[in-house]
């Protein structure tokens, strides 16, 4: 099982979760049903404090061992000063605007790309989005720098898997002067990126 | 009796038979409700801008310095205005009434909710005349940014947020000095035993000596455990109120010198490193002070609602222990965003230690389940009701939550509404106001002595209208953010109506309740009484249920 891209992993989840809430929400009530009956319930399951308690622990570690071996980007952002990307694209924000970024930028489908962004005032973040407003991927950009007065990098890799036509936004508020007087983002750039060269289902052709 | 009688007089409530210290906790129960009402109606303000062109709203809350105005002071009313003022209230009754001691000083109680109040006030007040706009969050440099944001609406904001942290450190002062006073059943205890209590050593070491086979340590521990509760959530809540007045006074110092024509870099602060150390402050609010005190409150109300003893008290004292390193050391799962930030720290603590909580408040809802359990057959009362709704708020924020804290899941979930609502509005709406509604009505009788509600079907229309309303909030809000929806984002063109409109009707839900409950207690207690409740007391005694004592502060 592998999750690759966020609509994969995001529709899996949905359903993970939903399940859970019903099921939560069955048992308290099931529970508040049970509490108030003269004829006391008989459990149906007998479940051993311990048992429980390796239950919980499971869950909370389980959960990071699943993403880990099924979501590509987490190895692969621990990893990310050790791959060498296909392609570098690195530009700066400031005064909420984006500086000497490409106007739009094409990748191969497969293809692994490193985004540096950097800041040179405010917090804001980077993230992209497909055309149905759904997110591709995001990251924070802090602003800083080092005692050289360089701007700090705020890297990530991103490997496109599937075709799509992506929006950028910066995805941390930064004030209201990210928009202007219709309440229009300032800092949207509309079909940045392109993914062309993958299959219908996704992967390279 | 007639409407008009019962909206001026209530029911039975008499003001002038109230005591010191059940006066100065209703007081601050009444200002946290009406709080509670502000920011539900700005949330609702929210919802409709959200929805899009169609929604009946004016067009200026669309508008960008007016949104995030309210964005910004809508968790400042909301958490420090309305849920400190409750949970205050709350436990300034509770630790005399549990501990059989006077409050340390009513003086101090009234001080506590004054500040909070002015406090709240002076944030609302600095978002609304001058916008200033930089959000709970403050990330620096964006609340020393003068220019997008007047000084004047800063230093008013920063006072008003410096002056709620002192009146939180004012409450502090307030538990401790009552918990450990010497005087009455712990006339004979020694502050190291007491101390040891209050942390849950005991507990830990009666079940060590179990394992051992040996006697426990304890038979008869100094404090009762809600007491513990109390007294281990407000270590977080010292340590988040100085984290956040230290950040407060930052601010201003930079607004300060901007304003005197001489402005400091802003550069100077590594804008990461204070993301760090503040949110390891605002954490505590949250994975330390709330899930504390809320354990703390579902195993006071179970014991409450059942008469008996709770289930594993020792295990339940240890898990408090326990909790106290799991809340100081899970910031980073709010940076797991932020690629300057070491790997590591990604790692153990935004999700391993982090995962830990799954643990801590599973505990929580097992223990005060088994609790119920063992002593049923109970009757549905609201005091029960809201119990389960409250349990049933964690139930599924704390997942949410746990689910985020991943960082393959945080990569595209990152500020999306999914954290926002599914994980902290069901966790505050759902979970911590249902527990303390719960709390209201065990409380109920004892605060305002034995006033008779006036109408038990508006208290259960409040709950079902209050549990669908905002459960269905989150979920809905929730499944916007999984579409990608940003939390921190202006949205004027209805870009994800559907869900939007199903959560405005959800939201409309938790503002009609609010307006229910209100109307039911003030009709309870009247108008005449609600304004007795802020006249002084003619009976000075700070302490409940023992012979009447004033308070150690006073005497």
């Amino acid at each position: 099982m592998s999750f690759s891209n966020s609509l994969e992993l995001l529709a899996f989840h949905n359903v993970a979760y939903s399940i859970y809430a019903a099921l939560i929400l069955s048992v308290i009530a099931w529970f508040g049903y049970n509490l108030t009956r003269k004829k006391k319930a008989k459990s149906m399951v007998r479940i051993p404090f311990y048992t429980y308690i390796g239950f919980l622990v499971a869950m909370g570690v389980g959960h990071h061992i699943f993403t880990y071996n099924t979501i590509p980007w987490v190895s692969q952002d621990i990893t990310r000063h050790n791959i060498k990307p296909d392609a570098t694209y690195r530009f700066e924000v400031g005064d909420h605007k984006w500086i000497n970024m490409p106007k739009k930028v094409t990748v191969q489908c497969g293809q692994t790309i490193e985004f540096d962004v950097r800041s040179r005032d405010l917090v804001y973040g980077f993230g992209l989005f497909r055309q149905d407003g759904s997110m591709v991927m995001q990251m924070q950009v802090n602003p800083g720098t080092d005692v050289n007065g360089i701007l700090d990098p705020n890297d990530i890799l991103w490997t496109f898997r599937h075709n799509g036509v992506f929006d950028v936004m910066s995805t941390e508020y930064s004030g209201p002067e990210a928009y202007d007087e219709n309440g229009n983002s300032v800092m949207l750039v509309r079909k940045w990126l392109e993914v062309v060269g993958c299959k219908d289902e996704g992967g390279k052709k | 009796m007639s409407f008009m009688n019962n909206l001026v007089n209530g029911t039975d409530f008499d003001h002038t038979s109230l005591n010191a210290l059940q006066k100065v906790t209703l007081r601050a129960v009444v200002m946290s409700f009406l709080f509670f009402g502000l920011v539900a109606i700005e949330g609702m303000i929210m919802r409709m801008v959200q929805v899009g062109p169609s929604a009946p709203i004016p067009e200026m809350f669309s508008h960008a310095e007016h949104y995030f105005s309210i964005m910004t002071v809508h968790p400042i009313v909301g958490i420090f205005g309305s849920t400190y003022q409750l949970v205050f209230a709350a436990f300034m009754f509770l630790v005399p009434y549990l501990t059989k001691k006077p409050l340390y000083s009513v003086k101090l109680a009234n001080a506590v909710w004054l500040l909070i109040t002015i406090g709240t006030a002076m944030a609302w007040i600095a978002a609304f005349v001058w916008q200033y706009a930089p959000l709970y969050t403050l990330y620096w440099p964006l609340p020393a940014d003068t220019k997008q944001f007047q000084v004047i609406g800063g230093i008013v904001f920063i006072v008003g947020v410096a002056l709620i942290m002192v009146g939180t450190l004012g409450f502090i002062y307030n538990i401790y000095a009552t918990i450990f006073a010497r005087v009455g059943v712990h006339k004979d205890k020694t502050t190291k035993e007491l101390l040891i209590s209050g942390f849950g050593i005991d507990g830990m070491l009666n079940l060590w000596h179990k394992l051992r086979g040996k006697p426990p340590y304890t038979k008869e521990p100094a404090l009762a455990l809600p007491v513990v509760a109390i007294f281990r959530g407000t270590v977080d809540t010292f340590l988040d109120a100085i984290v956040i007045l230290s950040a407060g006074i930052l601010v201003l110092v930079y607004l300060v010198f901007d304003a005197s024509g001489h402005p400091l870099n802003v550069g100077a602060i590594d804008a990461l490193l204070y993301k760090n150390y503040f949110w390891w402050g605002l954490d505590l609010v949250a994975d330390g002070l709330v899930l504390i005190y809320v354990a703390g409150s579902w195993y006071l109300l179970a014991t409450l609602i059942t008469g008996q003893k709770l289930f594993m008290e020792n295990v339940a004292r240890a898990a408090l222990m326990l909790e106290l390193l799991v809340s100081w050391m899970v910031w980073s799962h709010h940076l797991l965003a932020d690629q300057g930030q070491p790997e590591m720290m990604k790692l153990i603590s935004g999700e391993m230690v982090t995962a830990f909580e799954l643990l801590t408040q599973g505990l929580a809802l097992f223990i005060t389940l088994v609790t119920l359990w063992k002593a049923r057959p109970l009757k549905m009362t609201p005091q029960l009701a809201y119990l389960l709704g409250g349990l049933s708020g964690f139930g599924l924020a704390v997942p949410a939550a746990i689910i985020q804290a991943d960082m393959g899941m945080n990569r595209v979930l990152h500020n999306t509404q999914w954290i926002i609502f599914a994980h902290v509005h069901i966790a505050l709406i759902v979970g911590l106001y249902m527990t303390l509604y719960s709390a209201v009505y065990v409380l109920w009788p004892l605060v305002t002595n034995n006033t008779t509600l006036f109408s038990k079907k508006l208290t259960w229309a409040h709950f079902w209208l209050y549990l669908i309303g905002g459960i269905g909030m989150g979920a809905f809000a929730g499944m916007a953010g999984l579409d990608g929806m940003l939390r921190r984002h202006l949205y004027v063109h209805g870009e994800f109506n559907t869900l939007m409109v199903l959560a405005a009707i959800c939201g409309t839900m938790v503002l009609v309740a609010w307006f229910l409950f209100l109307f039911n207690i003030v009709m309870s207690v009247g108008l005449k009484g609600l304004i007795g409740i802020f006249l002084p007391a003619k009976d000075k005694t700070a302490s409940y249920g023992i012979e009447p004592e004033i308070a150690v502060g006073e005497s």
